[in-house]
């Protein structure tokens, strides 16, 4: 099953590394992972999602939170969430195709943020079941790049993960 | 405030620190730390003659102790030379201080001479490592890796210490911490009540019982409150290999260690219990075998101090995470407090089926009628001539599990061993290690001659501190326990297994200035031995002539259960 796991860590070098060594180290899955500095500047935050079998999600939050610079983590799968993803997607966009192309883009909430006589460079923000989703009305054909922020996920309600 | 460089806040640290020795190898990144070094007494330094004996030496220390030891190497070759004794203290949970040097910060990155990316190539196999971003930070952050090694779950921390940190003329406010509080990193000081409570009643419920008394019982110096729990519930304790000496081996309660090489009484035992309560023992693959057919029947309450070791290859059914002192002393006031007591007669039937189950091997052996010495008999003898109280260090291999099976260890700390990283090389400068701080007590390395030439070089280590530590080398003229795989799984091919062109280890030992001994022969054997612990003063290197063809059985058959066992060359159970 796919977990999201926040994380928060000590914003020191370094620290990143032994997050992503973790998971190659201890042959855990790792399919996306966004890290930023929070509010806190001492700290970061890092969301990653991965997948496997419960008792291996729960060796990845336990090797997490051994990790010294782990400060604290929480398996928003395990409760409401909200998880959201940013796209920047570049898309042939020509002849009678271009109309169609902004019309996808309009239904999915998406916005054009560039435009030349062929491309349309669409940014796009959901999870990533909508992402995906859109990927596949555009046609693949037409899309001639991708770069996504990977997920980055909060709890609904009260909820907080802070110190 | 008193005003320091770099370098002399390092020295100064490690005495605050009531650290004695060091054990290193200078370099250029380290040498204003080793003239900061040259300038006071208090701190003694060993200069080893390969960084990896330096890691080995510290690691026995504190395996003998319970206190962290201490290294310090350069950068580069110096750096990567420890990385082998940083990864054998890790997987044992052996707290360790290594102090690495590395060029100075400004050219880090730039592949300058004798650099290497230590805080990435030691980051997979230490506790947690530091780089000092400022020389004002080096007091802080050697308080704050003794704290890391030495508490929770123990292990190696790391230094590296850019060597412009330590420059002689910048000098900055030295103040060396009273204590650390880190919002990221509290171990848990005691178990949850809660589950004390089930793990008792689970205890007295019991009907075919099974105690695994682990490194962790040793680490966390519960040796005395195991051993009171064993004996109060009157249950079976089996303890494993980096548990040997948690528990009495003359202890009629005791039946070996389980796994690979264990007993036939405790493998057996642990596959029929119904419940068995593990002491800081993470359940690795050389103690379970297959871990789909561990121990079908028993319920498992797993105390440790890592949350991380529970359930990570056996489910535990009552995990308590907390220090294994603490956790017992609950559960003892807990027995003590409540009139409930196990089922006798279901545990007098369970002793008495145990008691059958050691009569089936009980650790018999052939002996060779060509002469030949086997290599049980040797470690018999040893435990003979120094009356069980020796500080066994051992090297990794056939040896290496003689000498568990046949050294009966009453008390923790005596048996010190690489078991998780199984790194050959270590038994010599562990026994050095241990020599120094216990120069009063018989240190012994059993070795055999593969291993040893590992790190023989330490002899002239040995010769420039006086350590006089005997080395009992069981010389089977090759590498015993690939060979032994050979033999069992490839058809007797034994590919680079046999040792050709072994040094003279008479004249080499001579070579150093230290007595060798050699041993052929079952009549030879105990005089040597006792003239060997005769001479105190003198490094005695054993060379011991055995049995080349002889194999360790007990042995787990691979990827079955715990009851599967070869028990000789032919016996199978």
């Amino acid at each position: 099953m796919r977990h999201i796991i926040a994380v928060l860590l000590e914003n020191e070098a370094g620290a990143l590394s032994r997050v992503v060594g973790l998971f190659s180290q201890r042959n855990f899955n790792i399919e996306t992972l966004t890290v930023a500095p929070t509010e806190d500047p001492t700290l970061s935050r890092l969301t990653v999602t991965t997948s496997g079998s419960d008792r291996v999600i729960e060796q990845i939050t336990k090797q997490l939170n051994k990790l010294i610079e782990v400060v604290k983590l929480v398996d928003l799968t395990e409760g409401e969430h909200i998880e959201r993803e940013m796209m920047l997607i570049k898309l042939k966009a020509t002849g009678q195709h271009r109309d169609e192309v902004k019309r996808t883009v309009d239904i999915f909430r998406g916005q054009i943020v560039d435009v030349t006589s062929s491309i349309y460079t669409v940014q796009l923000i959901g999870d990533q079941g909508k992402l995906d989703a859109f990927i596949n009305a555009i046609g693949e054909a037409y899309v001639l790049e991708t770069v996504r922020t990977g997920v980055s996920g909060i709890a609904r309600g009260d909820k907080v993960l802070s110190l | 405030m008193e005003m320091l460089s770099g370098a002399e806040m390092v020295i100064r640290s490690l005495q605050d620190q009531k650290i004695e020795y060091i054990y290193g190898y200078p370099g250029g990144s380290v040498l204003h730390i080793y003239d900061a070094l040259a300038q006071q007494e208090q701190i003694k330094h060993i200069l080893v003659r390969h960084e990896q004996a330096a890691t080995h030496m510290a690691d026995a220390y504190a395996r003998a102790s319970g206190k962290p030891g201490v290294v310090l190497v350069t950068s580069g070759p110096g750096a990567t030379n420890a990385v082998t004794g940083i990864a054998t203290a890790f997987m044992d949970s052996i707290p360790m201080v290594v102090l690495c040097g590395q060029v100075p910060s400004t050219l880090i990155g730039e592949d300058a001479f004798q650099e290497t990316d230590m805080m990435g190539v030691s980051r997979p196999v230490v506790k947690h490592n530091f780089a000092v971003k400022h020389p004002s930070e080096i007091p802080g952050l050697i308080k704050k890796a003794f704290y890391i090694a030495s508490s929770g779950r123990p292990g190696p921390v790391v230094i590296d210490i850019p060597k412009d940190m330590t420059t002689p003329t910048d000098k900055f406010e030295y103040h060396y911490p009273e204590s650390v509080s880190m919002r990221s990193y509290s171990p848990a000081t005691r178990g949850h009540s809660g589950q004390i409570k089930k793990a008792v009643e689970l205890l007295l419920s019991a009907r075919r019982p099974m105690i695994i008394v682990g490194g962790g019982t040793i680490g966390g110096r519960a040796s005395a409150e195991a051993t009171e729990l064993a004996r109060t519930l009157n249950y079976p304790v089996t303890t494993t290999l980096m548990g040997l000496g948690g528990f009495p081996a003359s202890d009629p309660l005791w039946l070996g260690w389980p796994g690979m090489h264990g007993t036939y009484e405790a493998n057996t035992a642990l596959h029929n219990s119904d419940l068995i309560l593990s002491i800081g023992a993470r359940f690795d693959d050389r103690v379970t075998n297959a871990t789909e057919k561990f121990c079908p029947t028993a319920k498992i309450i797993h105390i440790d101090i890592d949350p991380s070791s529970i359930s990570k290859t056996i489910a535990a059914d009552v995990p308590i995470v907390g220090p294994a002192k603490s956790v017992l002393i609950e559960m003892l006031a807990l027995l003590a407090k409540t009139d409930r007591v196990p089922d006798a007669e279901a545990l007098s039937e369970w002793w008495s089926q145990i008691d059958q189950w050691r009569q089936r091997h009980g650790g018999r052996y052939e002996l060779n009628d060509n002469g030949l010495l086997k290599p049980q008999q040797v470690i018999e003898a040893l435990y003979k001539v120094t009356k069980g109280d020796a500080y066994i260090c051992s090297d990794v291999g056939q040896h290496q599990m003689f000498a568990a099976q046949y050294y009966k260890f009453d008390k923790p700390n005596r048996w010190i061993n690489s078991g998780g990283l199984g790194t050959m090389g270590f038994g010599f400068p562990a026994a050095m290690g241990v020599k120094l701080h216990y120069p009063d007590a018989e240190v012994v390395c059993v070795t055999g001659e593969g291993s040893f030439q590992m790190n023989l070089q330490e002899f002239s280590t040995c010769s420039q501190y006086d350590i006089p530590v005997k080395i009992v080398c069981l010389n089977n003229q090759s590498l015993g326990m690939v060979r032994q795989w050979q033999d069992m799984n490839y058809d007797s091919r034994h590919s680079q297994s046999y040792v050709k062109s072994l040094p003279d280890f008479h004249k080499l030992t001579d070579a150093y200035g230290h007595k060798a001994i050699t041993v052929k022969t079952e009549a030879e054997l105990i005089p040597a031995l006792e003239e060997a612990f005769a001479l105190k003063d003198e490094l005695v290197f054993l060379d011991i002539h055995i049995d080349p063809t002889e194999h360790v059985y007990p042995m787990l058959v691979p990827k079955a259960s715990m009851r599967d066992m070869w028990l000789s060359k032919t016996e199978r159970t």
